[in-house]
């Protein structure tokens, strides 16, 4: 019998936790740390990767991401053992998508070449910005130069380079990040990543914008301008969104990240690391320690999760629409009805389809090019009510 | 039983922060009526909704027994009474029940608009009154100043006045002293008949109806069977006794004294304020004259936000009613709302106290309609109707004319504000009745249409005069004048809780305040909606109401599902606790909301 994640592939996350300097913006599970034993650490990856293999013997393996954190702060030989790890604990394609988070500093570019010895094939650099201004105020320690330099690098050593740029920043106008935009797409190989600033709570922005001091950011007229532009100048350099905010030449997406969007299974190792995990026909949301020594000494002896969440029907059916709506394939109605055991509601459909949200296919609905920017309406509209 | 020259029965009349709660805590503790662990502040307010709220609601009694400087020992009984003018009708009663009144005024703001309200109603009562001057360790305090104020406006001798600090303590044995000297003691006879006026009554879970009595002459013991002389039922007492300030059993209540009484009663209905309790044989045959029964003025519709709640709030409604006799209502159905309940209330605050009471008591999440007072409808075949509700206004080809009821309002104010305050009684088409000035502060007298003043009068009179003035009022009769029902149509459809009663001439200012409100309160939707206020079918304002530009999660990857999924969760929590009208989702702040005026 197939298993409804299988529609969407299995995936392996793996968190390092660790960073040079937290960025003000960022809310992902990051620490600063001076001493990192990176032997304690590869030894935890290691025992927990086994612990995983034997609770999905067999399973096929699509992909694999190095997330944090900065993971381009782990040493090339703890990324190779833990590659050969992987390889060996499930059945994989040749090609397997194993793709590594960097920071375009220079220290770290020093480092690609061996990470592509280890086995990494593709490398997402989190540039966020092209001008030395904008990236001081976005706490980040490289220059629009180094970035530039690590990036000539990242495109020598491997196939597959994608990289990331924050907009809608604080005093940025729409000329500004169209001409930036432009620069980057003569730069993007095949993958890039444009993130709408998000205030997040709980980071430094956040604090500062709740006391006011964050000025400048752009209202959400300006806003949904800016996004609709980056759609049509990417769609016309041939970098059309497949998701929300990630372009990519065809056949160049994030196999890994579209496990996430397409509802598969995926592990996450590491602090902080989420999953989810169809055992015995149940899918379960994981989610370890984010504490990084709470979790390191948790892998002695596998216990690095907080208790499972066994996911009811209704969790399932809402987290497969929240996924899988932001991508432009959108979502199989078929599969919705078998996961939630209910239908979407018609009435629902027609006002959005009236109001030009929704596309409605033979098999398929698709949130329009006009309704992405209201997604999060669009999705809670067909969520069905418990 | 104590003999008639040893008991002392006062209230205390003051300000609404003046200090009045404060100053009976003192009492409480400095004659050690409650050992000190169990002391907290405003010992009298037993409610939450009180305590939080700084403002005593239900008349609360306490036995205090005091040992004065004559060496002799005396029981004061304090009934504390409510200093807000929608609970005026409790104040009166509960000064019948007593001899005596302390005047408190705080000595660094003096007299204000309920000091006098209130202090009318225990000289109506014959109270010996004896004045009190708080607030002395304060150094804005200026007690020569605010005496001669108390001489000037309320026109009793304040020379003797005590200066008392309820904080520090300073003055409490002097206040003490002087209930016992000054006041007088209560007459009766013991050997009479059973005369016992009716006080207060309420509901308690435990022991059904606690009735407050006033023993006038006679004397009730546990076990007599009793007779109200109102309705001429019978009951067996059951237990009596005193307030100290819990409830403290004792055997027998003579002349003079204070206290509590249950007999089984089921229902506080079955207990008429003011009425008489005798002895069901050889009882007395001159009742006291009792109280005309309190009449709701303000009137408003509750809806429960879940409309499977609907028993839950009949429930609740039907259990502070128990309690409350002054509160009235009948069920009601709306178009936009389904089942609720319309609802009768002295004033303003006793409407948010009840709906505050039921939402949180009881946990239900109400919409409150537009609050209205009883318009008179005389219609054109001479017939009279009443109107409490707006969106039951008859045809108006069978109307003649209509009728409101109007206010004389008392404001006191620093001359400073005085023009602010003229604008806005005037604004609210107030007519001037009189202007006069004490020291630097004036009076002044308006006859105000009730309908403009039971909605935000008070909270825009403390905003203009930075919360200097004061004001009160009392209800005058009902005058003809040009009302019209303006209806609120959201996305073109009407919206009946929205519907009010507006004066002709200001209907399109009020439509304009109205509609620009609604635009701010109810959240962006995916589509644009249009807002209008309407008077039959003639649209008097309009705004739109942009439809949402953004609305989209960033970044949501494999460990952001967990944490959008609650988000989302708790957004259609969050919608659940808006009313569907049509397609348009309605928060339900906004009923009340849309109607507070800016100006």
């Amino acid at each position: 019998m197939t298993e409804d994640w299988q529609n969407g592939g299995f995936g392996l996350y793996i968190h390092w936790p660790f960073c040079e300097a937290k960025c003000p913006y960022c809310d992902f599970n990051s620490h600063v740390s001076r001493t990192i034993d990176q032997r304690a650490w590869r030894d935890a990856y290691l025992s927990e990767l086994a612990r995983a293999a034997a609770e999905t013997p067999g399973r096929v393996l699509n992909a694999v991401y190095f997330g944090g954190g900065t993971p381009s702060l782990m040493d090339p030989d703890t990324v190779a053992d833990i590659i050969t790890a992987i390889r060996s604990h499930w059945p994989h394609a040749n090609d397997l998508e194993i793709t590594l988070e960097a920071n375009p500093g220079s220290v770290e570019a020093g480092r690609f070449r061996a990470y592509n010895s280890a086995g990494v094939n593709r490398i997402s650099m989190g540039v966020q910005a092209l001008n030395d201004t904008d990236l001081k105020r976005l706490g980040r320690i490289h220059t629009a130069n180094e970035a530039l330099i690590a990036f000539d690098i990242a495109r020598d050593t491997f196939d597959r380079v994608s990289f990331d740029l924050i907009y809608g920043r604080q005093e940025q106008s729409a000329a500004d990040w169209r001409s930036e935009l432009k620069q980057a797409l003569s730069l993007a190989i095949d993958h890039i990543s444009l993130y709408q600033l998000t205030i997040e709570s709980g980071t430094a922005f956040g604090d500062r914008y709740a006391l006011g001091k964050l000025r400048g950011l752009p209202n959400d007229d300006l806003g949904a301008d800016m996004f609709e532009m980056t759609q049509d100048i990417c769609g016309a350099a041939g970098m059309p969104a497949y998701e929300v905010s990630n372009h990519a030449r065809d056949g160049a997406q994030s196999r890994h990240n579209m496990i996430y969007w397409r509802y598969g299974d995926y592990i996450g190792i590491g602090p902080g690391a989420h999953g989810r995990l169809t055992l015995n026909g149940q899918k379960h949301a994981t989610v370890c320690f984010s504490n990084p020594n709470r979790w390191l000494i948790g892998a002695r002896d596998g216990q690095t999760e907080q208790p499972r969440e066994a996911l009811s029907r209704a969790d399932q059916a809402a987290e497969f629409l929240m996924m899988g709506l932001r991508l432009r394939e959108g979502v199989d109605r078929e599969r919705f009805e078998t996961l939630s055991g209910t239908s979407l509601d018609t009435d629902q459909i027609a006002d959005l389809v009236n109001l030009g949200f929704l596309e409605v296919g033979k098999d398929r609905i698709t949130v329009s090019n006009q309704g992405v920017i209201i997604m999060n309406s669009v999705i809670e509209a067909l969520i069905p009510a418990e | 039983m104590t003999p008639l020259s040893h008991i002392r029965n006062f209230s205390i009349v003051a300000h609404i922060d003046h200090g009045k709660s404060t100053l009976a805590d003192r009492l409480i503790q400095s004659t050690n009526t409650v050992a000190d662990r169990d002391m907290k502040e405003q010992m009298l307010d037993s409610m939450d909704i009180e305590r939080e709220r700084g403002i005593t609601i239900k008349a609360q009694t306490v036995r205090i027994n005091y040992t004065a400087k004559d060496g002799e020992e005396y029981i004061l009984n304090l009934i504390d009474t409510p200093g807000h003018v929608d609970f005026a009708y409790e104040v009166s009663r509960s000064m019948r029940a007593v001899e005596g009144s302390l005047l408190v005024v705080d000595s660094t703001q003096g007299v204000e608009a309920q000091t006098l309200a209130n202090v009318y109603h225990a000289i109506e009562a014959d109270h010996e009154i004896v004045p009190v001057l708080n607030k002395i360790d304060l150094p804005a305090s200026d007690c020569d100043r605010v005496a001669e104020q108390i001489e000037d406006v309320i026109g009793i001798d304040a020379t003797g006045a005590i200066r008392v600090s309820a904080k520090t303590g300073v003055g409490i044995e002097d206040t003490l002293e002087a209930i016992v000297t000054h006041l007088p003691a209560p007459k009766g006879t013991l050997d009479a008949p059973l005369k016992a006026m009716l006080v207060d009554s309420w509901y308690d879970s435990y022991l059904g109806v606690i009735v407050l009595v006033r023993i006038m002459d006679g004397q009730l013991r546990k076990g007599d069977r009793i007779r109200m002389m109102q309705n001429g039922s019978v009951h067996h007492v059951d237990r009596i006794g005193v307030f100290r300030p819990q409830m403290t059993e004792i055997d027998t209540l003579g002349p003079g004294e204070i206290g509590f009484l249950t007999a089984s009663i089921k229902q506080v209905r079955d207990t008429r304020v003011g009425d008489t309790i005798t002895h069901e044989k050889k009882g007395t045959d001159t009742a006291l004259p009792g109280f005309k029964p309190s009449q709701p003025v303000v009137f408003c519709g509750l809806f429960p936000v879940d409309s499977a709640e609907f028993e839950d709030l009949r429930d609740a409604i039907e259990k502070l009613a128990l309690n409350d006799a002054s509160f009235s209502f009948e069920m009601e159905t709306s178009a936009a709302l389904g089942f609720g309940f319309r609802c009768g209330f002295l004033g303003l605050l006793h409407l948010e106290v009840i709906r505050d009471r039921i939402e949180r008591e009881y946990d239900i999440d109400l919409i409150t309609t537009a609050p209205s007072v009883i318009y008179h409808i005389h219609m054109k075949d001479g017939e009279m109707m009443e109107l409490h509700n707006p969106a039951d206004m008859p045809d108006l080809t069978l109307v003649d004319h209509l009728e409101e009821p109007r206010i004389k309002a008392t404001i006191l104010v620093p001359d400073d504000y005085l023009g602010d305050v003229l604008k806005l009684c005037q604004d609210r088409r107030g007519i001037q009745e009189d202007l006069t000035y004490a020291g630097s502060r004036a009076m002044v007298v308006y006859d105000l249409p009730l309908n403009e003043v039971v909605f935000d009068f008070y909270d825009r009179l403390k905003s203009v005069t930075k919360g200097y003035a004061s004001f009160d009022y009392q209800m005058m009769g009902y005058r003809q004048d040009n009302l019209v029902k303006m209806s609120i149509l959201v996305n073109d459809e009407p919206v009946d809780a929205l519907s009010t009663m507006v004066h002709r001439d200001r209907a399109e200012g009020r439509g304009r305040a109205m509609v620009e409100k609604l635009k701010d309160l109810i959240p962006r939707h995916m589509f644009k909606i249009p807002i209008q206020a309407a008077i039959g079918g003639k649209v008097i304002a309009r705004e739109t109401l942009s439809a949402m530009r953004k609305d989209v999660t960033a970044k949501c990857y494999g460990g952001d599902a967990t944490r959008k999924r609650k988000l989302l969760d708790k957004q259609k929590a969050g919608k659940k606790k808006m009313r569907q009208f049509g397609k348009v989702d309605i928060p339900q702040e906004a009923f009340i909301s849309a109607l507070k005026m800016d100006g």
